[in-house]
């Protein structure tokens, strides 16, 4: 186990080093923040005097020597736009990102399992057919146009719910967060489902699917030839198999969730790392996509590393640790 | 003797998309107390599928669709589900072919056991892990106690298998159903198995239903054979007559085919042919079309001649003239 950690460890750092290199130069090649930044009108004294401020006047491999000597000593840089450090810009909208995803997450899993196992057990039977139909609309319908047909039901037509913003917020445990306030709750409750509908599908299709091929093995057959009731064979027997593709595929998503969460946060307004992330791109606001990306990374690296700990709870087949 | 097991007419087919696969046809058949009984048959036969209407584990689309089978004097086909799943695992256990499939991999060995003891007794999980050692113990796991905390893929072919017997010796059945237990196993392993489990069933007066292919395990094993050919027992009888004095054209052509069986030197030879298909089964005896005796009379169903201690299903068998 501590030979697994410290080799990903190692694997985490070069990989956060290589897309430091690449996205650097990648936003670089774009265009110049220069441009974007100072006002048509300046003269080219203020001009040269702000890309010297900058560091823009330097060398490109010289520009990344400064960033990642300052990033070792734990500064990612000033946003060009806010002038305040780029990470504390990211962090304050992290937690609402956070927020969205996980609500998201746990709606597709606490929903999804369930349907899965329902179709699963009783495949070819109408219950089947119309949760099947029902998770390919989730997949194919493109994830902004369910956004606005969710505002156009349950705000403008029925006025349910809230369709923009993040609502109040309350703090419990020194967390401040939507979800614990009703009106946090309820501005909550549209978005979560938009970014969720399509995963809810996938975990359906998974869960069916593991169930499929779970259920005619001789280990499922030798359980009820030892009268184990079939409510234990299917949560117990089956379901502790499904688990591992499950969490493979949720650890995955859950990244690429937090990441590109950016269309929902767009559509309902969310005060989410999704919208910085926009509005930096179109801004050449390098130091804050850099520094955005470097934090998904990490995110990613993080996931993937509670996944692979998962897998060894969840199996017994897998160990972790160097080559025995 | 009373019969453990009595099986009358038992029927089961599978509803196929190609139509009515008769996997298993009016096989009628009793095990006595303490019985061994060898199921013996080619693949496609229906011998497994025999073992699993018993235990009502025929798997969609199958279905047993007309017989009984009367365990102890009960129909076990009349039984409600609750009632059979009582009878599963505590009076007649299953034992199945491959041991690499049948334990299930994410579970500990522990877990395996404690909740078979657990489905049919109300005692603490210190008791039945107690006696899940024991079982372990007794079909010869060394250190029962460390290895109860193994996951399957632990353990060696041979192993789990022992491991699936303890399962089924967990609450002393009345009767053991063996679904080839051997054939995946090395030669050495499976005699070692053969051995023990016959060990086991005389220590607990248990019945057993050896199901298998290899004519050379039911000789050593059984006390009584049943051969098997195209979803009906063509043959029955104690195991000594029916190997050596074969009444039943199939079963001689399966003798002959045997390494074992034939003097050295001698080629063996094969049964022509092959099985017909389950859904295009030729009316009358299923054998006539790889059988030498076979006569016009063969294309109307041959009934079932029970002789002394021998029965059979063909209208021109062997004749001995010891017998």
């Amino acid at each position: 186990m501590t030979v697994f950690v410290i080799r990903r460890f190692l694997q985490s750092i070069a990989v956060l080093c290589v897309t430091a290199v690449i996205v650097f130069i990648g936003i670089y090649a774009i265009g110049d923040p220069a441009e974007m930044l100072i006002s048509p009108d300046a003269s080219p004294a203020e001009r040269a005097q702000v890309v010297a401020s900058l560091g823009l006047d330097k060398p490109l491999w010289e520009q990344f020597f400064t960033f990642a000597w300052n990033a070792l000593h734990g500064d990612l840089g000033r946003s060009f736009v806010f002038n305040r450090p780029s990470i504390s810009l990211i962090f304050e909208r992290l937690p609402a990102t956070l927020e969205l995803t996980l609500t998201g997450l746990v709606f597709a899993l606490l929903l999804g399992i369930p349907l899965g196992l329902l179709s699963g057990l009783k495949p070819n039977t109408a219950t089947d057919e119309v949760i099947m139909t029902g998770s390919i609309f989730g997949f194919s319908l493109p994830s902004f146009w369910q956004g606005m047909m969710l505002i156009m039901i349950f705000s403008v037509w029925l006025g349910w719910l809230p369709s923009t913003g993040r609502g109040q917020m309350g703090e419990f445990l020194g967390l401040r967060s939507s979800l614990f306030t009703l009106d946090g709750l309820t501005h909550l409750i549209l978005p979560a489902i938009n970014l969720s509908l399509f995963k809810l599908s996938l975990v359906i299709r998974l869960t069916r699917t593991g169930v499929r091929e779970t259920m005619p093995l001789d280990f499922v057959k030798f359980a009820r030839a030892k009268g184990i009731s079939e409510r234990r064979i299917v949560f117990v027997h089956v379901f502790k198999n499904i688990l591992i593709p499950l969490i493979t595929v949720i650890g995955l998503e859950l990244g690429s969730m937090l990441a590109f969460a950016v269309v929902t946060e767009t559509i309902f307004a969310w005060p989410g790392i999704g919208k910085l992330l926009i509005d930096s791109i179109m801004r050449l606001d390098r130091p804050v996509v850099v520094a955005y990306l470097l934090v998904i990374v990490s995110l990613f690296i993080f996931i993937n590393f509670v996944v692979d700990v998962l897998y060894s709870l969840v199996d017994p087949r897998v160990r972790l640790g160097g080559a025995q | 003797m009373t019969p453990v097991l009595e099986v009358k007419n038992l029927s089961t087919h599978f509803m196929t998309r190609r139509g009515i696969l008769k996997a298993v046809d009016d096989v009628s058949f009793t095990v006595g107390e303490r019985e061994i009984v060898g199921l013996v048959g080619e693949s496609g036969s229906g011998k497994s599928i025999t073992g699993f209407s018993i235990l009502g584990l025929v798997d969609p689309p199958g279905r047993v669709v007309s017989g009984q089978i009367l365990f102890n004097g009960e129909d076990l086909l009349k039984m409600s589900p609750g009632a059979m799943r009582t009878i599963r695992g505590k009076r007649i256990a299953m034992i199945f072919q491959d041991p690499m499939m049948t334990l299930n991999p994410v579970l500990s060995v522990a877990t395996q056991m404690i909740e078979t003891v657990q489905a049919h007794d109300r005692v603490s999980r210190t008791e039945a892990r107690a006696r899940a050692r024991d079982a372990l113990g007794l079909v010869g796991i060394p250190s029962p106690e460390e290895r109860l905390d193994s996951y399957p893929h632990q353990f060696s072919g041979g192993m789990r298998q022992r491991v699936a017997i303890a399962i089924a010796l967990l609450h002393r059945p009345d009767l053991i159903i063996a679904d080839e237990p051997t054939t995946a196993l090395d030669v050495t392993i499976q005699s070692q198995i053969l051995f023990e489990i016959k060990r086991l069933a005389a220590e607990f007066g248990m019945a057993l239903i050896w199901i298998s292919h290899d004519l050379g395990v039911v000789a050593a094993l059984a006390d009584r054979i049943m051969v098997m050919y195209a979803g009906r027992i063509v043959e029955a009888g104690q195991v000594d007559g029916v190997l050596t004095a074969p009444r039943h054209p199939y079963t001689s052509g399966l003798l002959s085919a045997v390494p074992a069986a034939v003097p050295r030197g001698e080629p063996l030879r094969p049964i022509p042919g092959f099985a017909p298909s389950p859904l295009s089964r030729p009316s009358g005896c299923a054998f006539r079309d790889r059988c030498a005796r076979a006569t016009d009379i063969c294309a109307t169903e041959p009934i079932r001649s029970i002789a002394a201690d021998r029965e059979f299903r063909c209208f021109h068998p062997h004749l001995w003239s010891a017998a």
